[in-house]
């Protein structure tokens, strides 16, 4: 009898184990290199995937990845299409309302590049009467709004990729974004060739975030803490620093 | 159901609103003027001009109009500030926005269109009443100007007036250029305020609203002018 419990118990935790699906990980479908991109196949390659592969096999869980376009990323969560934001999401404020953030996997600085022959340095004096493009709804949107709106305009694009070309063909001063895709593009033909990196903003963390994390469903504590609990292990084992190699020359952390 | 957005962004939308109507309004009057010549180029005597309007009419036809707003922004846009003192001539303000672009781009692809109605128009209009023109001393401009255009214009307008809707719902795609127009503010608040739904309700409701207005301004000019059956 004592057997038979004990057979039931490990056969309902196994039925539990296989009940629990993958994990699906959103990740948006644009380009954001370094951190997600696709290949010439189509498959997701990048930083943010590498760390996924890292953290996933941590919690030793199957992972999937979904694609979702930028702006559908939080609705998708809510109406449970994918369990984790993974796609260089800020943790600001705004979107505490909506959704819960892990600990941040990596720091976004803000920062703009602009043609070589223009000053350097990104404060309003610089920007005066400049014309800034930027992805719409992005941190650095609302970080524009804020400080620069009333000497610079602004310009929205769907995504920070097309604004490069702008950028090249000197429709707008400045691109304003995350340092990581703006340093990915300067190390382009096009983008050496025509610009610079002009420096990092001043902080507003109120506004630009207390770095990137991965977005959960309101009260999914128990995959929050999982995800951190994993996300301090790659960080600590070592793994991290070790893929972070392929794409930075500093530390994203 | 939450609209407690609009006030705060009532200047994107208005704005937006109004650059719609401006494109709308620009693109059709433009590509009306240009289908024109066109129309008159494909029915007339000229082979060269008979084939650079049909070779016109069918590449804008025949291609995407997206593709037509990238080639025409992203190409030859991109290639404009090569030109040696463009970059710092009084033109350069208007060259660098992409409204210039996309009304360009929504233009041309209009004319297209049109211009290959009003052939068709123009050939409907019965043989009878040019030959009468003839017969009075009419010279052949004299009858374009005064009867075949005009009767083909008005054998035409229903068409044009779906053309006009059709137009309309074409404009969207500008904000993929930087044009924030209706839908780019639509596409702004969604992802400022991360609601999904009531910002396209607002501008759908919008778009409706326009469509209505436009085709009874099309009743009203149809009855405005007098035919016989």
């Amino acid at each position: 009898m004592k057997h038979l419990g004990k057979a039931l118990a490990i056969g309902m935790f196994v039925m539990a184990a296989n009940a629990h699906a993958d994990i699906r990980f959103g990740i948006v479908n644009e380009a954001y290199p370094p951190y997600t991109t696709k290949d010439a196949s189509g498959k997701a390659i990048g930083w943010e995937i590498d760390l996924m592969d890292a953290v996933c096999e941590e919690l030793k869980e199957k992972c999937t990845i979904v694609d979702v376009a930028w702006d559908g990323l939080i609705p998708a969560l809510e109406s449970k299409k994918i369990d984790v934001i993974w796609s260089s999401m800020s943790i600001t404020d705004e979107r505490k309302k909506r959704i819960d953030f892990t600990e941040k996997y990596y720091s976004a600085l803000a920062g703009m590049i602009g043609p070589k022959d223009g000053a350097m340095g990104v404060t309003a004096k610089e920007l005066k009467d400049k014309t800034v493009g930027i992805a719409v709804s992005t941190t650095q949107s609302a970080y524009f709004k804020k400080h620069f709106a009333d000497v610079a305009s602004e310009k929205s694009y769907a995504t920070v990729d097309e604004s490069f070309q702008d950028l090249a063909s000197g429709r707008i001063d400045y691109v304003f974004a995350d340092t990581g895709p703006l340093k990915e593009f300067l190390k382009t033909d096009l983008g050496e060739e025509c610009c610079e990196y002009k420096g990092n903003v001043e902080p507003d963390d109120a506004i630009l975030g207390a770095g990137v994390g991965g977005g959960v469903r309101k009260g999914d504590d128990a995959l929050r803490e999982k995800l951190n609990a994993a996300i301090k292990a790659v960080r600590a084992s070592g793994k991290y620093a070790e893929f972070s190699k392929k794409y930075f020359d500093y530390d994203p952390y | 159901m939450d609209f407690s957005w609009i006030f705060p962004y009532r200047d994107l939308i208005l704005q937006g609103a109004f650059l719609t109507c401006l494109l709308l309004v620009i693109s059709v009057t433009c590509g009306f003027g240009l289908a024109i010549f066109l129309a008159i180029a494909q029915v007339g005597k000229n082979p060269v001009a008979r084939w650079l309007a049909k070779g016109y009419c069918t590449f804008f036809r025949g291609t995407p109009l997206l593709i037509q707003l990238w080639l025409i922004y992203y190409g030859l846009g991109t290639y404009l500030p090569y030109i040696p003192g463009l970059r710092t001539s009084f033109l350069w303000p208007i060259l660098r926005e992409g409204l210039f672009f996309a009304a360009l781009a929504l233009t041309l692809n209009f004319a297209a269109y049109q211009g290959e109605i009003l052939r068709g128009a123009m050939l409907a209009v019965p043989k009878g009443e040019l030959e009468a023109a003839r017969a009075v001393g009419m010279s052949p401009a004299m009858i374009l100007r005064r009867i075949w255009l005009p009767r083909a214009i008005r054998i035409g307008l229903p068409t044009f007036a779906g053309e006009v809707v059709l137009q309309l719902k074409a404009t969207p795609i500008v904000f993929s250029v930087t044009v924030m127009d209706l839908y780019g503010a639509a596409y702004k608040i969604r992802q400022d305020t991360l609601l999904v739904y009531e910002p396209l309700l607002l501008v759908t409701l919008f778009y409706v609203g326009l469509t209505f207005l436009i085709t009874q301004a099309f009743q009203k000019l149809e009855n405005a002018v007098p035919t016989r059956r």
